[in-house]
Parts: structure tokens; C-alpha cells; sequence
């Protein structure tokens, strides 16, 4: 084994009371803060620029660079808005961090926000985490209490505020423009781009739109320099990140390790693929990034490599299925949640996915057309490129890889119902007997 | 003192307003939730968790509520209510049982766990037992992948669920019983107190709950075990 983890934002998430305020100064909290009030705000986006920290919500736009874009100065407000709207299947590294250590992300905030000249700051939460909503509210709380928040913060000078800003449930709303939008009482759908959040973001202000990770990476790069960070990982995809790894694997979870990792390394500190199985297939990035097989363990998992090999890096959300897994299932599965969740602003996302969904759940009841594969993917080439957001792109991912690789499984679907090819008990992760016509999902 | 709302049945008439002692105390909270955004606006989404947390549902009256509140018209405030999946527009019961059935959890056993619910509570997706103390719903993915099969009662973790657990978690709920989350508070509470929560108002709950879980530090673990740490910052021992 080559790689090596690198804790850095879980490093402290074993210690008692980890949430709290006192937890987090006895690691070494808010000294990333003391310096940053020390240096220039333009020092700190070079800081960060030098880095090569790259946003950690899925599309890996360099942070520092991001920044940058900001309009001077006009007088007027200037935003940073966090994106805890967590929901790209398989992805669940930001809500446990809010839950262990909440202070890293808003040390985060407010040197970011001394770096761009903001005052006002607001979390986006989804709803559906209450208790790391919770932990979320307190830790805004002790903040103001220690002088980290508020007026003249440790007799700086700046002022800062935090808002925490609960969602209500749409995974749109993680799309930067269609949070913005969420944010100010409208429905969450995402914005024509240009103008982006930077030049025109919340109320038409300059905004930093950036994930909750990213954020709770800087004060570490603050504290041990740009080349401390750029010291991990690989050439062009530089530092630690989050690997969350779900399903087939003996010890799911997550491992913070520097980019580059391979899943095979990452599968071999997790104690293997579950017992008595082995690997089919897997996503590297969310289930909006191409799946890959088991051909693709050594391929570096840095944003370069991942896409040479023709996916994304996305969230570093691998959900690992083993040989008893029909990928018909989890296709359906994902689509039935892209039909949900689209927000109905374009058509050939609203309707594209519906029409995957439709055909998709003939294949699995054994109930293929001649030429639905054909259909599935010209609908795919009908979403893709021509949706108004990501989402769109991302709903066809699962079917295009799934066809690419697992041609044959589509094909069966003409005439064998997945649960006869792929008995469900069998991927579950306890013993039960299906009931005879089970009622499939479908009811969305 | 309140008049209790009731469902969108054909042919039944709304309570169509507060007394003046509940809109009292709803304005001096929807002043407090306004007070933290720079435009009004911006208040809608915890404008209408609160009216939740006071109807259990967003209730005609409380659109009207919110809609006076920020100076909207009542079909702009449905317009949003209507886009989000939490809102719910007919009474709902005291704790909402979500079931995760996105892929993974699907496949790990979220899909017997559902049938295995729908089956022993005799009611479907959005659906509430007759009681009253449980709504039914398949969840899309709720960020605990790795603690898959996962159940959400009140959006709190319910990790590595069976079909006998969710049974058990169930019954206990309807039984009046307190159940504890994996990781979340001591116990679940109630939908409108959940809701007030999400409006902003803290329950001074955060502390509970303990440390995080396995799968969260199954990570830091193998790296304790090997010794594997990141490299020092270089500013340990300043103050």
C-alpha cells in the first residue's frame, strides 16, 4: 500500500464532545483565524489560490480562483453562502462533519469571508438533518460567544454574521443558483448563467457560493501554508479530501485521504468487498458521475484521471455494489430519484427523465419493448447538453455507463424480471424472504 | 385556545385565521426569523417550517400568515409551499417515518424495509395511520450512505435498519414511547417541534446524542491503527 490517510478535518471527530467549542480550540481551533486577521484579505485568496484547493461539492472549480472573481469593491454588500445542501446519492461526508465538528466549517467562513470582504454570511442546510441542524445553531451561538462572530471580531476590526438557513427538501437546491434562489423565498430553480453567483448571486450582490468542506478546509491551509496543502495529493488535484464509501464494503464510511487514492487502497483499509463477494461496479462520485467496474480500481481518484477514464471525481461518493446487484435496479433506482427531484423548469429534463423512468421500469419487470434501448439512449442525447442545469446531465450518467457496460443486463429486461436474474435478498444486507409481486418502488 | 385545523376535505370549511393570542406570538416569532436575513423575502422558508410548528401542515391560515407577514399574495407563498417536498399540505401525523429507497439503501434493504412498513401500517407513500401518529414516505437520499439501511423518523438517523427493527421502531411510536435515534437527540420529538427547529428557534438539544458514529470515524480509526497522521502544520505549541 503506497497511500497513507490523512486526517485532517476528521482528526478530531473521536474526541469527546467534538461539537463544542472547547473540543475544538484544544485542537488547535480558530488559529487558522488569528493569523488570517493578521494578513491582507488579498494575500489570503492568493493563499488559498497557491493551494490548489478545489471545490469539494462536486465540480472541482479551483476556490481561490473562484474568489477572485469578485467585482472590486463597490460599497455594497458582498455575500458568502455556504452549501450544506448535501443530497447527490451516496454522497454523506458534509452532514456528519456539521455534526462532529460544526467550528471548522464557520472558522472556515469567517476568514473566507475576511478574504472577500463579506459581512453577512449564511449557511444553506437541507431540512432534513435535524440534529446536525441542531449542532449547526449552537455552534453559531458559541461563536458569537467567543468573539468569533459579531462586532470587531478579537478586536479586529471586521464584523461578521452567520445566518443558518434551513431548505425544505429538493435536491435541486443544491445547484448553486437554484440555492441562491431557494435562499430568497422563491421556488429553488436554478438561474440562467451568466450572470454567475459571483458578479450577480444572493439579491443581485457579488456572492462566493462554496461547499462545506472546501470551507472547513481553509483555516487548515491558513495555519500550515499553501504548500502544506499542495504537499498531498497529486500534481493537479492537490490536498485531503473526504472518500465516503457505502454499501458492499465490510467497514463503510468515510477516509480522508489526499486525492489520488485508488479505490483498491480504499477498499483494502475498509476490510474488503463483504465477504464471500466481489466488486461489479461502483460510482466514483455520486450517482450523477459514470459508473466504473472493477477494471477501473487503480485508476487514481483525482479529478484528471477520474475523467481520463470517463467519469468524475464528483463528491468522492463511492457507493460499491457486488456481483448480487442488478444494475438495471440501481438505474431505476437513481432515475427514479432524477424524475423526482427535477424541478420542472426545462423540458427535456422534466420530461426526459420521466420517459427513462417509464422504460426503465418495463426492463425491470421483464417487460422490454423492442427498441427501448434504442429510446433510452436517445432520450440520454436528448438530456444531456440541452438542460438547463447539471441535473439533467447528471440524471443520464447512470444509463449511458450502465449501457456501456452492462449492455446485456438492459437486454434481459426484453424478458426476465430483475428479481429472477438478481434475487434482492441476496445485495440486502439481512436475511429476509421477498414477498411474492412486491409492490417495486414507483409510487413518486 | 386554538381552533384545530383541519384537512382538505371536500365540503369542509378552514379555520381561516389565529386568535389574536396565537398571532400575537407567531409575529413576534416571524419578526425574530425576518430580523436575520437582509431582505424580508428570505424569511419564507422558516416562515413556513414555523407555521408548521404551529398546524402541523401549512395550513391555510398560515399561508395567509406568512403572505401578510412578508407582503406577498397567498398564491405566491402556495407557488414555493408547493415546491418543497417537507411542506406538507394536509395535516400531518406526529412523526414522519421515511423510509431511504434511492439506490443504495434500495438495494441494501431499504426496499423490504419499505414493503415490510407499508404492509404492517396498512397505509402507502404520504399516507397516515388512522391514530394519527405516523405519516408514511419513501425519502430520497438523506446523506448516511454508510450507515445504509437508513431510516428517518422526524428527519433524525435511524442507521442500518431491518425490516424487524423499523417494525419495532414503529410500534413504539404509535405506542406513545420514546424512541432514540443512532445519532441524534435523547428522543425523537414531535413533527411541530421538529419544525420549530428548523425555523431557527433552538431546542437546546444539540448536546445530545454523544459522539459520532462508527462508519463516521471508521476512517480515523485505521489511521490510528497505523499510525497515519498529515503532516503537522507547523504552528504547534504558538498560542
Amino acid at each position: 500500500m503506497t497511500t497513507t490517510l490523512t486526517p485532517v478535518l476528521s482528526a478530531s471527530w473521536d474526541a469527546d464532545h467534538s461539537w463544542s467549542m472547547s473540543s475544538y480550540e484544544a485542537t488547535g481551533g480558530y488559529k487558522g483565524l488569528r493569523k488570517a486577521l493578521t494578513m491582507q484579505p488579498g494575500d489570503l485568496v492568493t493563499m488559498v489560490k497557491d493551494s490548489g484547493l478545489r471545490g469539494r461539492g462536486g465540480a472541482g472549480f479551483p476556490a481561490g480562483m473562484k474568489w477572485s472573481f469578485l467585482p472590486a469593491p463597490d460599497g455594497g454588500p458582498r455575500y458568502l453562502v455556504v452549501n450544506a445542501d448535501e443530497s447527490e446519492p451516496g454522497t454523506c461526508k458534509d452532514i456528519p462533519l456539521i455534526m462532529a465538528n460544526p467550528q471548522s466549517l464557520i472558522e472556515g467562513m469567517v476568514i473566507t469571508s475576511f478574504a472577500i470582504g463579506c459581512h453577512h454570511a449564511f449557511v444553506y442546510i437541507r431540512g432534513e438533518v435535524l440534529h446536525a441542524t441542531r449542532r449547526l445553531q449552537q455552534a453559531v451561538a458559541e461563536a458569537y460567544d467567543a468573539g468569533f462572530l459579531g462586532k470587531n471580531i478579537l478586536g479586529s476590526g471586521f464584523d461578521l454574521d452567520i445566518t443558518v438557513h434551513c431548505g425544505a427538501g429538493a435536491y435541486i437546491c443544491g445547484e448553486e443558483t437554484a440555492l441562491l434562489d431557494s435562499l430568497e423565498g422563491l421556488r429553488g430553480q436554478p438561474r440562467l448563467k451568466p450572470p454567475f453567483p459571483a458578479v450577480a448571486g444572493l439579491y443581485a450582490r457579488p456572492t462566493v457560493v462554496n461547499n462545506v468542506e472546501t470551507i472547513a478546509s481553509v483555516p487548515g491551509i491558513v495555519r500550515g501554508g499553501a504548500s502544506w496543502f499542495s504537499a498531498m495529493g497529486t500534481e493537479r488535484s492537490q490536498g485531503h479530501g473526504l472518500f465516503s464509501l457505502s454499501g458492499h464494503v465490510e467497514r463503510p464510511g468515510q477516509y480522508e485521504a489526499p486525492l489520488g487514492i485508488t479505490l483498491r487502497e480504499l477498499i483494502d483499509m475498509a476490510g474488503g468487498i463483504r465477504k464471500g463477494h466481489e466488486l461489479k461496479f461502483w460510482t466514483p462520485g455520486g450517482s450523477s458521475t459514470p459508473i466504473f467496474t472493477a477494471e477501473h480500481l487503480d485508476v487514481p481518484l483525482d479529478y484528471e484521471s477520474v475523467g481520463k477514464a470517463g467519469s468524475m471525481l464528483g463528491t468522492r461518493a463511492l457507493q460499491i455494489f457486488d456481483e448480487t446487484v442488478s444494475v438495471v435496479r440501481a438505474v431505476t433506482r437513481w432515475l427514479e430519484f432524477y424524475k423526482h427531484e427535477s424541478c420542472g423548469k426545462c423540458t427535456p429534463c422534466r420530461e426526459g427523465t420521466y420517459w427513462l423512468v417509464e422504460v426503465l421500469k418495463r426492463l425491470e419487470n421483464g417487460q422490454g419493448r423492442p427498441g427501448d434501448l434504442e429510446v433510452l439512449s436517445d432520450v440520454s442525447d436528448n438530456i444531456l447538453g440541452k438542460a438547463f442545469c447539471p441535473l439533467g446531465d447528471g440524471a443520464v450518467s447512470p444509463v449511458q455507463s450502465g449501457l456501456k457496460y452492462f449492455r446485456d443486463e438492459f437486454e434481459a429486461g426484453m424478458h426476465t424480471p430483475v428479481d429472477v436474474l438478481f434475487p434482492p435478498e441476496k445485495s440486502s444486507l439481512f436475511a429476509y424472504t421477498p414477498r411474492p409481486n412486491a409492490q417495486l418502488a414507483g409510487v413518486h | 385556545m386554538t381552533d384545530q385545523p383541519v384537512g382538505r376535505t371536500a365540503g369542509q370549511t378552514h379555520a381561516t385565521a389565529y386568535d389574536e393570542a396565537t398571532r400575537d406570538r407567531l409575529a413576534a416569532d416571524a419578526a425574530a426569523i425576518a430580523a436575520r436575513y437582509p431582505q424580508q423575502r428570505s424569511a419564507l422558508l422558516p416562515l413556513l417550517h414555523l407555521v408548521q410548528a404551529e398546524d402541523g401542515y401549512v395550513s391555510p391560515r398560515g399561508i395567509t400568515f406568512a403572505a401578510e407577514t412578508l407582503g406577498l399574495t397567498t398564491a405566491e407563498v402556495s407557488a414555493v409551499a408547493t415546491f418543497y417536498t417537507q411542506y406538507k399540505r394536509h395535516p400531518n401525523g406526529t412523526y414522519t417515518v421515511g423510509v431511504c429507497t434511492t439506490a443504495l439503501c434500495a438495494i441494501m434493504g431499504g426496499d423490504a424495509i419499505w414493503e415490510e412498513l407499508v404492509e404492517h401500517l396498512g397505509i402507502g407513500n404520504d399516507q397516515t395511520t388512522d391514530d394519527g401518529a405516523i405519516t408514511l414516505e419513501r425519502v430520497e437520499c438523506n446523506a448516511a450512505c454508510d450507515y445504509a439501511p437508513v431510516v428517518m423518523v422526524n428527519w433524525e438517523f435511524f442507521d442500518n435498519q431491518t425490516p424487524d427493527s423499523a417494525v419495532a421502531l414503529t410500534d413504539d411510536l404509535r405506542a406513545g414511547k420514546p424512541v432514540k435515534p443512532s445519532r441524534g437527540a435523547n428522543t425523537v420529538v414531535t413533527f411541530k417541534d421538529m419544525s420549530r427547529v428548523l425555523a431557527g428557534f433552538s431546542d437546546g438539544r444539540a448536546d445530545e446524542g454523544g459522539d459520532a458514529g462508527a462508519a463516521t470515524l471508521a476512517g480515523l480509526q485505521v489511521a490510528h491503527e497505523n499510525g497515519w497522521t498529515a503532516a503537522p502544520y507547523g504552528d504547534e505549541g504558538t498560542k
